[in-house]
């Protein structure tokens, strides 16, 4: 011990802080990065059901979603406790779905409108009339490439 | 006597990525979006006239109804989501050319040469009550019995996952094993 303090006489000098910004500024632009903030706020409930067979929604910007589910507590004074629609921020009806897709096309560059994608966030206790009159209506404004959102199940193999 | 301007401290700097961070932090949604991946069929010119396609025999079809209280008729039995995988997958391979199952017709594909492709259809008929969960839970054992025979079929022929053939390879599989699952428009039967 006496070894080491004989050369100098000063305490440890302080670990240098310099860095640190540096490593943070770093952490920081990685969660920038990867961050997707919520576009809408969900007024319907909606839990997806489970499935094994999934893909991944490959590009964010391609896909545009419709929400079904029973609306949440404080809008079901208006609007029921039936499953309802949602598109972007409001309730809507089915034969709005044809004017939703159209808008969403306008929105996207011309050469990316084949690749778009409807993703269907629909709530696992809906009854299934108001999912197949969504899906006529996707039919009829020719947005035929759909996902069903669902979880990933636990693989039981 | 006043010294030259000092530097501006960066020790803050620090504190103020950190709240940076932390706030990235907590709104960070990770999760990808995922799930089944269907196409619909394009609706009907409207001036068309059905039934000028020829009718699919009886035995190309495969037939799975759903009621409304999510009770499953397969090929006109009774039957269980978990056994639906099974009864999918024998009804598209065939294995032995049973006369009850679907035809096959001999195709020209690459990589295979001469192979007999089924002509086999599934047909999905759900009713208006039937829950999604369960006409998920339906669609996803079907999608999969698919997926489990192109994986076979890729572990024989090249020795590799499906997912890891290039694209002329997966092609040629999917030749051989189409995604012909057909959704009949729903009736409203025996539900309320």
């Amino acid at each position: 011990m006496s070894k080491f303090r004989k050369n100098d006489s000063k305490e440890l000098p302080p670990i240098s802080t310099a860095s640190l910004p540096d490593i943070v500024f770093m952490l920081l632009f990685f969660f920038m990065v990867s961050t997707t903030m919520r576009e809408v706020t969900l007024m319907v409930k909606v839990t997806v059901p489970e499935a094994t067979e999934l893909s991944k929604l490959e590009k964010k910007s391609l896909v545009s979603y419709i929400y079904v589910g029973t609306p949440h507590n404080q809008y079901q004074r208006v609007f029921g406790s039936e499953p309802r629609i949602q598109l972007n921020d409001q309730f809507a009806r089915v034969t709005d779905i044809q004017d939703y897709i159209t808008s969403e096309r306008e929105a996207r560059d011309e050469a990316e409108v084949p690749f778009m994608i409807t993703s269907l966030k629909v709530d696992e206790y809906t009854k299934m009339g108001i999912v197949t009159d969504i899906k006529q209506e996707l039919r009829k404004a020719s947005a035929l490439h759909i996902n069903y959102s669902s979880r990933k199940a636990a693989d039981n193999e | 006597m006043a010294k030259k301007i000092p530097e501006i401290p960066a020790a803050s700097l620090a504190d103020i990525a950190f709240m940076l961070l932390i706030f990235f932090l907590v709104t960070t949604t990770m999760d990808v979006d995922s799930g089944l991946e269907r196409r619909l069929p394009p609706m009907p010119p409207p001036d068309q006239e059905d039934d000028d396609t020829p009718p699919i025999k009886e035995r190309n079809v495969f037939v799975v109804l759903v009621n409304a209280n999510n009770q499953l008729l397969v090929e006109g039995e009774i039957s269980r989501v978990e056994d639906l995988r099974e009864k999918a997958k024998e009804f598209m391979a065939n294995p032995y050319n049973e006369e009850n199952l679907p035809e096959k017709e001999v195709k020209n594909i690459d990589f295979f040469g001469e192979v007999e492709v089924t002509k086999g259809v599934i047909s999905l008929r759900n009713d208006v009550g039937t829950q999604y969960g369960t006409y998920i839970a339906v669609q996803n054992e079907l999608v999969g019995a698919i997926n489990d025979l192109r994986e076979e079929l890729a572990k024989q022929k090249f020795g590799k996952s499906y997912d890891k053939l290039d694209r002329d390879q997966q092609g040629a599989i999917r030749d051989i094993y189409p995604s012909r699952i057909s959704e009949a428009e729903p009736k409203k039967v025996g539900g309320n």
